[in-house]
């Protein structure tokens, strides 16, 4: 996390601009991949959340994505469910599993946990695939359009909706992620034991930072079952949940800002090389890499350099200090011992009570 | 029937096992889960392929040049990729080697075309009959060649000195460089080694499967499990590991479900995982404050 300025975020004003505007311009299927964006900008935030700030890896996010949208497909299709209701049981339905999931995860890390993680993705793709009833078979599953209050919505009007509840999502998780429980995950993610140590309980916000990011994944899918009306198991595979991965890394771990960012990134990148899979292929993993090697902390932290070069806060030479040392642990910059952050004093710092 | 399954389940076990040995042993020397395990194999088998039907070089050869290819892929890979960024977090590290995993599934599709191929293969294939069970005989090299080097891998690791020297570096890296051990060499070994792994469990498999840059995605992911089930850091583990999930898939196939056999493999490892949240070999980890 970059120490939060308020300029940092002064650039999104434009961006949100741009996006209020651009779908009045451009035809449905640009208004359809900023919908998409949206809907991977919160994803990141879900992945991040878990990743990012509490350091757990999960190579298995697109199961909960696939959770979510099959359930809130499910009680439209079904049930005559809202939509919006249909999105909120998705959230819970995915978050109840993502707590479920934490529990096991609790004991592992590492090499264990993304084992863990990679075979729920697998397990909830494969069972899907032979749950007729669930999915449609063969056939597959088809989501009619969203309607809110008796109005069927356009495309438009959809992109609008979407962009709110990432908006919505966005804030939230700022909220979140800079009160004493953001602050607990990053010392869980630093050091379990010193956390431990600090009064942090292991149990108690690792199974948080799963249930949230499932949630959010979840709210996410619902989203995307609307979106694109059709739902196939083969669409949650194990190369989404990657991707998902690959796009937190790119935007920056453990940012807010660095989410969005990624979210444009996976989303935009496949789609201007188009035919040429291969090429993309090859372009994110380079991009992983030069991101991991070069550019600590992901774009979101290397555009914050350059903001603040450009607006004179930060010298040539600190940006050298920070560019030049390929990091020691993901997400963490120096930066981030500065006190710019810190909270007030007498507040509660890591959500630590007396009992 | 059952037996029939053992012997399935122990062929796929073994390549499961040959690519988890590859994993831990990367593991075990550098600290690093190599992702890109799975992929080394699906390249070495495209260089066989092409080795084979353009330079029309006998199998055997070709196989030997596939195999040498790939250990050096390996070692490039360590030397472009891992070693730069020594200090980093395990998460940064595994990160990276998806980073390296997705530029050779993109270098290969470019080179070889997304669409399947047939690998030639000079073994003969006919299923022979032991005793009423039916077995491949694709499925039998498997477990000759699975069982050959792991031999040659414990005679490697107990009578040899570079043996002996990747053993102290897996130890304790900083008292075998004080030993004389020049790790820098013991990195490369095991980066070249574990290609070399890769590659023999790539060419096997090659035959049973069409060559495409996908085909190791499964064994990959069963590899990983495998080693993660016999507590990554353990060779025996790893081989244990693997020929148990063969099996266990293939019963479950048999007796629960054919299509779900995946999943009811994973749901058994976050079992196991869940009673010992190192694997069944594994170390307790001690975590240093």
């Amino acid at each position: 996390m970059t120490a939060f300025r308020l300029h940092h975020l002064l650039w999104l004003v434009p961006l949100l601009v741009v996006l209020v505007f651009l779908p009045s311009f451009t035809t449905t299927f640009i208004t359809y991949l900023l919908s998409l964006i949206c809907i991977y900008v919160i994803v990141a935030l879900g992945i991040n959340i878990l990743t990012g700030y509490t350091g757990q890896m999960s190579v298995g996010h697109a199961g909960f994505l696939a959770i979510g949208a099959y359930t809130s497909a499910r009680l439209i299709t079904d049930l005559g469910a809202p939509f919006w209701v249909g999105m909120l049981v998705a959230g819970l339905a995915s978050g109840i599993v993502g707590f479920l999931l934490g529990i096991p995860a609790l004991r592992l890390s590492g090499a264990y946990l993304s084992t863990a993680t990679l075979g729920f993705g697998l397990a909830v793709e494969q069972i899907l695939q032979n749950m007729d009833s669930v999915s449609g078979g063969r056939a597959g599953l088809s989501v009619p359009k969203p309607s809110l209050a008796g109005f069927v919505l356009d495309d438009r009007s959809y992109f609008y909706f979407v962009l709110a509840v990432t908006i919505v999502m966005s804030l939230l998780a700022l909220s979140i992620l800079r009160s004493s429980v953001g602050r607990a995950f990053i010392a869980l993610r630093d050091s379990e034991i010193a956390a431990q140590a600090m009064g942090i309980s292991l149990a108690r916000y690792k199974t948080l930072a799963f249930t949230m990011s499932a949630f959010y994944t979840g709210i996410a899918g619902a989203l995307f079952a609307s979106l694109v009306r059709f739902l196939a198991p083969e669409n949650f595979n194990m190369w989404l949940s990657i991707d998902f991965l690959t796009m937190i890394v790119i935007g920056g771990l453990a940012s807010v800002l660095g989410s969005v960012i990624g979210g444009i990134f996976m989303v935009t990148v496949p789609y201007v090389l188009g035919e040429l899979q291969d090429l993309s292929f090859i372009l994110m993993g380079a991009a992983l890499l030069v991101v991991l090697l070069f550019m600590p902390g992901g774009i979101s932290a290397f555009l914050s350099r350059l903001l603040d070069l450009v607006t004179g806060r930060t010298t040539a030479k600190d940006i050298e200090q920070h560019v030049a040392k390929p990091m020691g642990q993901l997400g963490r910059l120096p930066e981030q011992s500065q006190s710019a952050n810190a909270p007030a004093s007498g507040t509660d710092l890591l959500g630590v009570k007396e009992s | 029937m059952i037996a029939q399954q053992m012997v399935s389940g122990l062929a796929a076990g073994s390549l499961y096992a040959l690519t988890a040995l590859g994993l831990v042993l990367i593991f075990k020397n550098t600290d690093v889960v190599n992702f890109a395990q799975g992929d080394f194999g699906m390249v070495a088998a495209f260089v066989a392929l092409m080795a084979i039907s353009q330079f029309k070089v006998p199998f055997v050869l070709a196989t030997l040049v596939a195999i040498v290819t790939t250990a050096i892929l390996a070692v490039v890979v360590d030397r472009l990729t891992i070693r730069p960024m020594k200090n980093a977090s395990m998460l940064s590290l595994m990160i990276a080697t998806l980073g390296v995993y997705m530029i050779l599934h993109g270098v290969a599709g470019a080179i070889w075309g997304r669409d399947t191929k047939a690998f030639p293969s000079p073994l003969p294939s006919d299923p022979v009959s032991v005793n009423g069970v039916v077995i491949g005989q694709g499925h039998l090299w498997i477990l000759a060649f699975g069982f050959i080097i792991s031999a040659v891998l414990f005679v490697f690791f107990r009578y040899t000195t570079a043996g002996l020297a990747m053993r102290a570096t897996a130890e304790d890296r900083m008292a075998a460089r004080l030993m004389g051990v020049n790790v820098s060499r013991i990195f490369a070994l095991t980066w070249g080694v574990s290609g070399a792994l890769a590659a023999v469990a790539g060419i096997l498999l090659a035959p049973l499967v069409y060559l495409s840059p996908n085909m190791m995605s499964d064994v990959l992911v069963k590899a990983y499990a495998a080693a993660v089930l016999g507590g990554f850091g353990s060779l025996p583990g790893a081989i244990v590991g693997g020929l148990f999930i063969g099996v266990a898939e293939n019963l479950a196939g048999e007796f629960i479900s054919t299509e779900l056999r995946t999943t009811f493999a994973f749901v058994l490892i976050v079992v196991v995982l869940a009673v010992r949240p190192t694997g069944v070999f594994g170390r307790r980890i001690q975590a240093k404050v």
